[in-house]
């Protein structure tokens, strides 16, 4: 069966480590910081410029001037920073974050990454997401592996306009875990029941399938 | 005002010289840290052909927003725009030109245009839409493209507290761009919550220093949230 959304992010949170600093970006990847492993510490980054994001606040809490990048009120943790924009894209772009993780509506074999612009639809903007995909090394796109229509969405080429080239080795789906190297995407594991000629039939770019494709774990 | 003494009593004398076809930096992430009493000082002056260089453009009755509202602006320079009808109206409309830059290479710009640099080069942006016609060139095996610098005719900032002198200090996450913006402009204007005398703020702790600071004047905020989420 196809993973959940908070399946997806508890699969995202085994990428986490013991002292990581991570960027998570809006929808599935924000569900990823209720997963982090008991006993590990990770700071999580807002690009507004917070290190160090804590929960939503209490009504007591509630402070116009303490926001995330999704400009909902939050709270920081203990042993938290705060900076201005450009301080925190240094820390972005400098390569300081170890894991971003975000949402894409395409990535290709070459690593592409199409998050932003549909031609046609009115266009809000790119907000920090290729500041993050051009500055780190560490990226888990997190996204269903096919659209409603079943159209896929692990490309050949990315159809839409991009939001990164080339920076994308690691994709979570509702149906595998796959990376992306050397111009193909590459089966690692597959979601709890889900057959491996399901994920070769929702994915339109070059596939490398091993022959034995492991059930992703939590 | 005498020495370095940079506060006025009035958003008129704070946005005096203001006119058409003006270029205004201005902070603020949604609708947290803006300077709220510029921007409805602006609105009641109606200047108009305003080019705005700020992350994003308010909401439908509220910060930049307003301006819309008054369709004072030509052209927004912005990462992230349109939570506003007004705003996509004039958009689609042609009335509003928008220039989408990226959120990092935006706070970039106007830190860059505030320290003399008048371009960089960032790997964001690079094979997408942002990096058509932009210089590119090769560093260490990876591709940068050429980022120019911005400046403002007025820079518009929100702080917290204030010396007379003009030394700032931001609060919270309400800090956001206001720092480069406050650097970036050939007469920067910065509202605060609280005005204190020279002495009365540590030093180190100065975020925007004095000298960055051409007028300064108290405000009262509304401090409108855009997201109110409490936890559950």
């Amino acid at each position: 069966m196809a993973l959940s959304r908070q399946q997806m992010a508890m699969r995202v949170a085994r990428e986490l480590r013991d002292g990581y600093y991570v960027n998570l970006g809006i929808g599935i990847p924000t569900l990823v910081a209720n997963y982090v492993p008991e006993g590990m510490e990770v700071m999580l980054q807002s690009e507004n410029g917070l290190l160090g994001m804590g929960p939503f606040p209490t009504e007591e809490q509630l402070d116009a001037d303490m926001i995330n990048a999704g400009k909902q009120t939050v709270t920081a943790i203990t042993g938290a920073s705060i900076f201005s924009s450009a301080e925190s894209f240094a820390m972005i772009r400098g390569g300081h974050v170890d894991l971003t993780v975000l949402g894409a509506f395409e990535v290709d074999v070459q690593g592409n990454i199409a998050s932003w612009m549909i031609p046609g639809k009115l266009v809000k903007g790119m907000g920090g997401a290729m500041d993050l995909v051009a500055g780190a090394d560490n990226i888990i796109v997190t996204m269903t592996h096919a659209s409603k229509s079943g159209a896929s969405k692990l490309l050949p080429e990315c159809t839409l306009p991009l939001t990164g080239a080339g920076c994308i080795h690691k994709v979570v789906t509702d149906l595998a875990y796959v990376e992306i190297n050397d111009g193909k995407f590459w089966l690692k594991e597959r979601a709890p029941g889900v057959s491996v000629d399901e994920i070769v039939s929702k994915t339109a770019g070059e596939m490398v399938v091993p022959e034995v494709v492991g059930e992703m774990g939590f | 005002m005498s020495g370095f003494d940079k506060v006025v009593n009035t958003y008129a004398e704070a946005l005096d010289g203001l006119q058409d076809g003006m270029t205004i930096i201005a902070g603020g992430f949604g609708l947290c840290g803006i300077p709220e009493g510029c921007i409805a000082r602006i609105r009641e002056m109606g200047v108009r052909d305003l080019t705005i260089i700020s992350n994003n453009c308010g909401v439908d009755d509220f910060g930049l927003g307003l301006l819309l509202e008054g369709r004072q602006i030509k052209k927004m320079v912005s990462s992230y725009v349109g939570e506003n009808a007004i705003f996509e109206q004039q958009f689609l409309d042609g009335e509003l030109e928008v220039e989408l830059t990226p959120q990092g290479t935006l706070a970039e710009k106007m830190r860059a245009g505030g320290a003399g640099i008048p371009a960089f080069y960032t790997a964001t942006g690079y094979g997408t839409p942002v990096g058509e016609g932009k210089e590119v060139r090769e560093f260490n095996g990876r591709n940068y493209i050429l980022e120019e610098a911005v400046t403002g005719d007025f820079a518009i900032v929100k702080g917290w507290k204030a010396d007379r002198y003009g030394n700032v200090i931001y609060r919270h996450t309400a800090q956001n761009f206001n720092p480069m913006a406050a650097t970036a402009g050939r007469i920067t204007v910065v509202e605060v919550e609280e005005i204190v005398e020279p002495g009365k703020l540590e030093p180190g702790t100065i975020h925007t220093p004095g000298i960055y600071v051409n007028r300064l004047i108290q405000g009262e905020f509304e401090k409108r949230i855009e997201q109110r989420t409490l936890t559950e």
